[in-house]
Parts: C-alpha cells; structure tokens; sequence
C-alpha cells in the first residue's frame, strides 16, 4: 500500500511528523510543534531539514504506524451544520480499499447537495427544459416531419360524402384563405354530382359553412384548420378532412383549444 | 546587486555601465516582458527596476479584488491601460456562496477613474457591476476601447447602453454568462449611426429581444467585425441575413438553433456559411434539428473552436459534423456525444489540445453512454491534448494510468465522477493510483481537480510530485487531516486550493499556516473545521484574512460563540489592505 514510499525523504518526515504529531501527546509534541512554528516561514525549505533529522530518530517501524494514525484521526467534531446531508460514515473507519457495504451507493442518487455536480445554473436545466424522455421521441417526431414534408409535398384530403380523396399541395400555398380556395375548386363539383347542384364550399375555418376543415397532425390527432400560424401547420399537417359542421362532436373542439394552447 | 541608478557601491568598485541608464531605457527593456510573473520579478531586483517597472506597467491584473485596495493599485501602477479585476471565490459559480458578498466593482471604477484617465480596457469576473459603473465607464475614459464581463451581475440593459452610448471608440463588448436585468432599454440603438470600431460583440447571455433591424445596422457599417455572439432571441434566418452582412466574421455564436425543418432555411443557411471564408470558432445553443447541421460542413475543414456545449444535438448528425472539423484544436461538447463519438474525434482531431465533456443530465440517473473509455482514445490519439475537463459516471484507475502514460503534457486535468466517492468501478478500489499517476506523469500539471472516491494517500501523491500545480479542487475526498497536511506542506506553486465536504480539520490548517500567505486563497466548507482554529490563524497570520460565513439569515455575533463551534465556510486570502469594511451580515471575519 505504498508504506515503502513513505521511506523515501519528504514523504517519511511528514508523515512521520504528523503521527507523532497527532499520535500520543508528549514533550515531543511541543518540540514538534516548535520545529513546526520555526520552519513557518520557508514553507517547504527548513522544515524539511529539520525534517530529516526528525526521520533518522524514528525506526522504519513506524511504517505501520500509519493505519493506527487513520484511527485516531479526527479529533473534531463531526456534526456540522451540514445542510447537504452528505457525510454519511464516519471517515475515519474507512481504508484504502473500499468496503463494500461503505460505498458510496449508501447515500441514495437523488439526493441534492448544493452546489454538486459542479455545473453552472445555465446548465442545470437543459436536460428538464426539453425532459429527457421525450428528447429522444422528438428528434424522432422531428426526423419523421423533416422526412415526409420533403418526400410528399402533398396531403391526402377527403370530403364527408364523396368516396374519393384528392391531394393538395400545400407548399404551392401560402396562405388559409389559399387553401379554403383550393378546397372548394377540388370539391365543389365533385360535392354537386352527389348533391346535384352546385354550391360553393365556404366557411371552412369559422365554422358558419355546412363544412368545416379539419387536420390531422403526426401526432394521429384531429385539430380543427386555422389556429397556428401557416409555417407550423404545413410541417405538421399529416392529412386533410372536410367534416359536416354538424357532425363535429364538442370533445373535438375542446382537445382542438387544449393542443393550440399547449403549443403556444 | 545594484540599488539604483545613481546609488553608491561600497568599496569603490566600478559600477556596471547599466547604472547610469535612465529609468526610460529599463521601461522599454520592460516593455518586452508581456508575462506579469517576469514584470514582477524584475521589479523585485532593486529599487531602480522596481520604480522603472511599476511606472510603466501597461496591464494589471489583480486576481483577488480584496488583496489590495484599489487607491494602491492605481498609485503602485499609474500608467496602466487593461486591467482585469477577479471577484468571488470559484465556488460562487457553483452557488456555495449566498448574495450580496461583496466583490463590488464601484470603488475599482471610481479609482480608475481617478488615476487611470487613459484606461482602455477592464475586465471583472465574478463581480457586481452595478448600472452605474457602467455609467462612470462611458464617462470617465475618454479612449475606452474594451469591456468584457464575465460572470458579473447587478447590472441592467440601461447600464449597457450608457456604455454603447458613450464609448465612442469601443472595440469590444463581451458579455460572458452574466446575470443582466433586461430593462427593455435600447442598449444596441444607443450605438451612433457613425459608430463604427466595433470588433466583437457578445451578448449570449442577455436573456431579452433585440431590434433586429438595428443590429444588422449595426453588423453591416462595422467593417472590422470580428466576433458575434448572438442570444437566443435571434432566430435562424435571421443569423442567415446576418452572415451575409458580416462574411469576414472569425468568431460566431448563435442562439437557440431550433427550428422545424424547412428546405429554404437550410437552402439560405447553406449559402451564407460558404460565404463565410474567415469563419474559425463557432458555438451555440443547438437544440437543433440534426438536418441543419448539414448547412456548415462548408466551414468545419477551417474551424479551430467548437463549443456545442448548450447543444442537445446527438447521434450520428452530430458525429458525422465533427468528423469534418480537421482542424480543431478546441472543442466543447456535452456527453451526448458518447464514447463513439469521441472515438471519432480522437481519429478525426489530431490538433486538438483542449477538451470539455458537460453532462447532459447533472442530476438525473444518467443513460449516457461516455464512460472512461472516451477519454481514454482521445488522450491515446491526440498528442497536443493538454487540457481536459470531464464529467462522467465511472472511472478506472486503469484507466487513468493509461491516460497518464499518454499524456504527460497535460496541464489541466480536471475530472468530475458525477456521483461522489465513485470508487474505481471494476476494482472497487479507490482512485488513488489513477490520480497519483497523472501528477507523477504530468510534470508541467498546473491545475486539477479530483474525484471519486479517494484516501489521504492520493494528497500525498499530489503533495510530493504537483511541484507546478497552481489550483486544486477537492470535494468528497480523503481520510483525515493527513489529506490536507500533504497537500499544504507539499506542492510547491499552490496559488488556490479549494475543498469541500472533507474531512479535513483544524491542525493542518494550523500546522501549515504560514503557506496560506504564498498562497493566493483558501476556501473550505463543511469540512470539520472550528472557530477555534480560525481565530488562532487569523491571529498568527495579520496579512490574512480569515472569513467565515454563517447562514444568512441565522447571522449571530463571533464574539458570542465558543471555540468548539464548527465552521461551515472558510474563505482566507492573502492580503495587503486589511480586513474589509463591505461584508454582508453573514461574513465574519475573524
């Protein structure tokens, strides 16, 4: 354990100095202490001359002295106002090497010491600002998005009452009211064959047409058209749908407003 | 040894033809010693130098604001033209030290103010700097060409503009990870229309909006424009538009980079980072999406800064954008980076000679899989790698000893196991061989920071062989005093030591007390010290000042307790004006 070390020159007189030192009180210690106050000045230099004089009057038995020092190291007290909790065993029982019911394991992972791991408070919140869990599931949602608005430009759209869906290119637009025109061109005679009279599709979005427009996003919910601005809409529009205005159920409305406000 | 020009030698021997030089002549001779240790030095051989040197001191940095008072740094230097000035102890980063210590930066500028009326430039770090500091700044010099604040608080957005107002000639504004209170003031309109030096501008860290139209005003009539660091309120287009204004631009950071995909952002991004030909050093907040990144390759082959140490990016995007950076010779990364990604970087970066692993989840179970074995490539492949910080879970003291045998060139090595006393995991043994052998290995090791679990037996180590080591950081470590004995009575250059939660007592301190004045400072907290000791050192050493903090809030008077009672934070420095009149209720100084 590295005893043999504390043969060689500085390590064998400090360490030697400090057990007798802290060891047994004797005339010695005051003599120690004196060495000591002498020696203040030149940190390092005639200490460590005085030192080795010291060495030479201890044998090399005291080599294992030093696990006896361990023992009867501290002589202050322990309990300070220790607002983190986290000196758990006391040190002094503890060796080179660690038992294991002593690991550090004892005090559980979660619990906070301040100021520990040493990090900034800029960075103490970057996992929980966008939470851990789900950091993976966007990047994947994210990925997914970025892959389809390159691949398919265009969604599916499909009407109440007309078995056939169209596509609709949604990058050619820019706008709602864009997309409300486009809608009723591609529908509006399609909606005539079953109706057999033409009429134009409109209130799409605020709800006073016969129809309203709806969406669904990656998410596989189903969001009322018109409350995100253009740019987040088509990167998260999946597919289209013209519903009844009579036929949307409440409950879609609510989760409709519950989503645009958790987007915000 | 001569004493002065003009000075009599006894004996009547001739003196040396240098005698009579006027002291000008040794000011220019000075002029060439850039490194403050050599200025000093020379300023300690006789009183002819010491009066030739201190007159013509162009840079003064005062690493402690409260070693010496700020009237007797500006009379001992007058012609100073930068100065730097430190404030709080480290640990105040990591929050250890409650508000309104001290480290105030109003009597610095109002001294400054006085006697440097030619001051250029100044830099706090870790200070308060309140708004109307700022004030005094943009009034007092008239040739105030540099500000760089790093780590300050107690200033707004209005104090910044009474700068960019009046500092006609200002060159640099770099604001480093302070607290700035946003006052909606008009800080970046407040530049004149004519106003035109600029050369770096940082403002990462301000938290409010910007006029855009004004900044790109602002980017586009300052030609020699060097360094941008943008906040997050700038969005991506946006830094688009400003690349093209500013293609010389050595230096760019950007703010928050999220933004949903969309083929003509990336189309302009793309086209704005080619033009940027001069591009060396770029860092951000990349909560990006990983398709983005794609847009820079143009500028990886030149860069030689990295900092994506805000980026929550990961996986192979990330992996794929660092295997093109040749040429780095500094990157900062979080841990989601992984082990495989720094096995790329240590095949890719054979420049690199300055690495830093954030964590990712500081305080969470952690799933991230960088282990001992990313250091440990990157320590085997890059030869120039000469200072590292890491945080991770687990460690080996095989490991670390590899690492030391890689690399003796090291002269920061700074290792965080995130969970403390983390013992050597294949082992269980402690980390006392993996440490003993990185100071062994690492002669020219100038600071280091352990952790893990570890025995006296590893200050020894450092006490013996860190003959160069200036600062040390030590939390949860050791046995007894023993630790810090070793550390106290060894290792030569120790300028700052700092400990916390050791076991580390009253007789070492004691027994060494003498070092602490060659020393810059000492900090301790909840190790197993007493008031005791502490009145006993302060009363030993005069030119220390030994500060303990209580609870704010549970303040009682010194005078009061008994010496058996414990101490939680100890903060001695050494110093040349006294004690300081500006603690707060909870600072007692002994």
């Amino acid at each position: 354990m590295g005893e043999a070390e504390s043969k060689k020159g500085r390590g064998a007189c400090s360490t030697a100095l400090l057990l007798n030192w802290m060891g047994e009180p004797s005339e010695q210690d005051q003599e120690e202490e004196e060495t000591l106050q002498l020696s203040l000045g030149l940190p390092g230099g005639s200490r460590r001359t005085a030192c080795r004089d010291k060495a030479k009057k201890h044998s090399a038995g005291d080599s294992s002295v030093l696990s006896l020092g361990y023992s009867t190291a501290i002589p202050s007290p322990q309990s300070q106002g220790k607002a983190q909790g986290s000196q758990d065993e006391p040190a002094a029982t503890r060796n080179a090497v660690a038992p294991n019911n002593n690991g550090p394991r004892t005090r559980s992972p979660g619990a906070p010491v301040i100021g520990w791991p040493p990090v900034r408070a800029s960075r103490r919140n970057l996992a929980t600002s966008s939470s851990k869990a789900s950091l993976e599931q966007q990047h994947m949602k994210k990925a997914v998005k970025a892959e389809e608005t390159r691949r398919a430009p265009f969604v599916k759209i499909n009407m109440d009452g007309i078995p056939i869906g169209r596509k609709i290119d949604l990058t050619a637009l820019d706008s709602y009211e864009k997309l409300c025109v486009a809608v009723d061109k591609l529908f509006r005679h399609l909606l005539a064959e079953c109706t057999q009279e033409v009429v134009a599709i409109s209130g799409l979005l605020d709800g006073t047409g016969e129809y309203t427009l709806v969406y669904e996003d990656y998410e596989g919910d189903r969001v009322l058209v018109g409350d995100i601005p253009w740019g987040m809409f088509v990167s998260s529009v999946k597919r289209l749908r013209v519903l009844k205005t009579s036929d949307l159920s409440s409950s879609l409305i609510t989760s409709s407003r519950k989503r645009t406000a958790a987007e915000c | 040894m001569g004493r002065g020009v003009g000075s009599r030698s006894g004996g009547g021997a001739a003196q040396p033809p240098w005698h009579s030089l006027p002291d000008e002549v040794w000011e220019h001779a000075f002029s060439f010693l850039p490194a403050a240790a050599d200025r000093g030095a020379a300023a300690g051989a006789c009183r002819g130098w010491l009066r030739a040197e201190r007159r013509s001191r162009r840079r003064l940095a005062v690493a402690n604001c409260y070693a010496t008072s700020p009237r007797d740094a500006v009379e001992r230097f007058p012609s100073v033209r930068a100065a730097e000035v430190k404030g709080k102890p480290h640990f105040a980063d990591f929050g250890l030290v409650p508000p309104a210590w001290g480290a105030e930066a109003a009597p610095w500028v109002a001294a400054a103010a006085d006697g440097w009326p030619l001051l250029e430039e100044l830099s706090f770090k870790r200070m308060v700097v309140t708004d109307e500091c700022l004030e005094m700044i943009a009034a007092s010099f008239r040739n105030f060409q540099v500000l760089r604040l790093v780590s300050c608080e107690g200033f707004s957005t209005a104090g910044l503009a009474a700068i960019t107002e009046g500092c006609r000639n200002l060159r640099e504004l770099d604001l480093q990870e302070n607290y700035i209170e946003d006052c909606s003031s008009h800080w970046l309109s407040s530049f004149p229309e004519s106003f035109t030096s600029l050369e770096t501008l940082n403002f990462s860290c301000l938290d409010g909006e910007v006029n855009f139209a004004v900044l790109e005003r602002l980017v586009t009539r300052c030609h020699n424009l060097k360094t941008l660091k943008l906040n997050n309120a700038i969005p991506l287009d946006k830094v688009a538009s400003l690349l093209r204004k500013a293609p010389h631009i050595v230096e760019l950071g950007t703010g928050k980079f999220s933004a949903d995909y969309h083929p003509d952002l990336f189309a302009k991004l793309e086209a704005a980072f080619a033009g940027c030909k001069s591009l060396r050093r770029l860092s951000g907040a990349w909560d990006a999406v990983p398709d983005y990144l794609s847009a820079f390759y143009g500028v990886c082959e030149g860069l030689t800064s990295l900092n994506l140490s805000y980026a929550t990016v990961r996986g192979p995007e990330l992996i794929k954008f660092i295997s093109r950076c040749k040429n780095l010779q500094q990157l900062w990364v979080m841990d989601l980076i992984e082990d495989h990604g720094l096995a790329v970087v240590a095949s890719t970066c054979s420049k690199l000679q300055e690495l830093r692993v954030f964590p990712s989840d500081p305080f969470g179970a952690g799933q991230v899989l960088l282990t001992e074995r990313g250091l440990v490539d990157v320590s085997a492949s890059c030869p120039m790698l000469e200072s590292v910080l890491y945080f991770c879970r687990r460690m080996t003291n095989e490991a670390l000893i590899t690492i030391a045998k890689n690399r003796p060139n090291f002269t920061c090595f700074r290792l965080c196991i995130l969970e403390p006393r983390t013992p050597d995991y294949i082992t269980q043994q402690s980390l006392d061989a993996g440490f003993s052998a990185i100071v062994e290995s690492c002669k020219g090791l100038r600071r280091l920071s352990v952790s893990g679990l570890l025995t006296d037996l590893v200050f020894k180590s450092i006490g013996e062989h860190a003959d160069r080591l200036e600062m040390l950081s030590i939390a949860f470590a050791g046995n007894s005093d023993l630790g810090l004995h070793y550390i106290l009575s060894g290792c030569k250059s120790l300028k700052k030591l700092e400990i916390r939660d050791c076991p580390f007592g009253n007789k070492p301190l004691l027994a060494n007390a003498a070092k602490l004045e060659t020393m810059r400072s000492l900090w301790m907290s909840s190790c197993s010290l007493t008031l005791g000791a502490c009145r006993q050192l302060a009363q030993k050493m005069p030119r220390l000042t030994v500060e303990i903090m209580n609870d704010p809030g549970r303040a009682c008077p010194l005078d009061a307790l008994p010496d058996e009672s414990p101490v939680e934070k100890l903060y001695v420095y050494r110093t040349i004006a006294g004690p300081r009149s500006d603690t707060p209720d909870y600072v007692q100084i002994v």
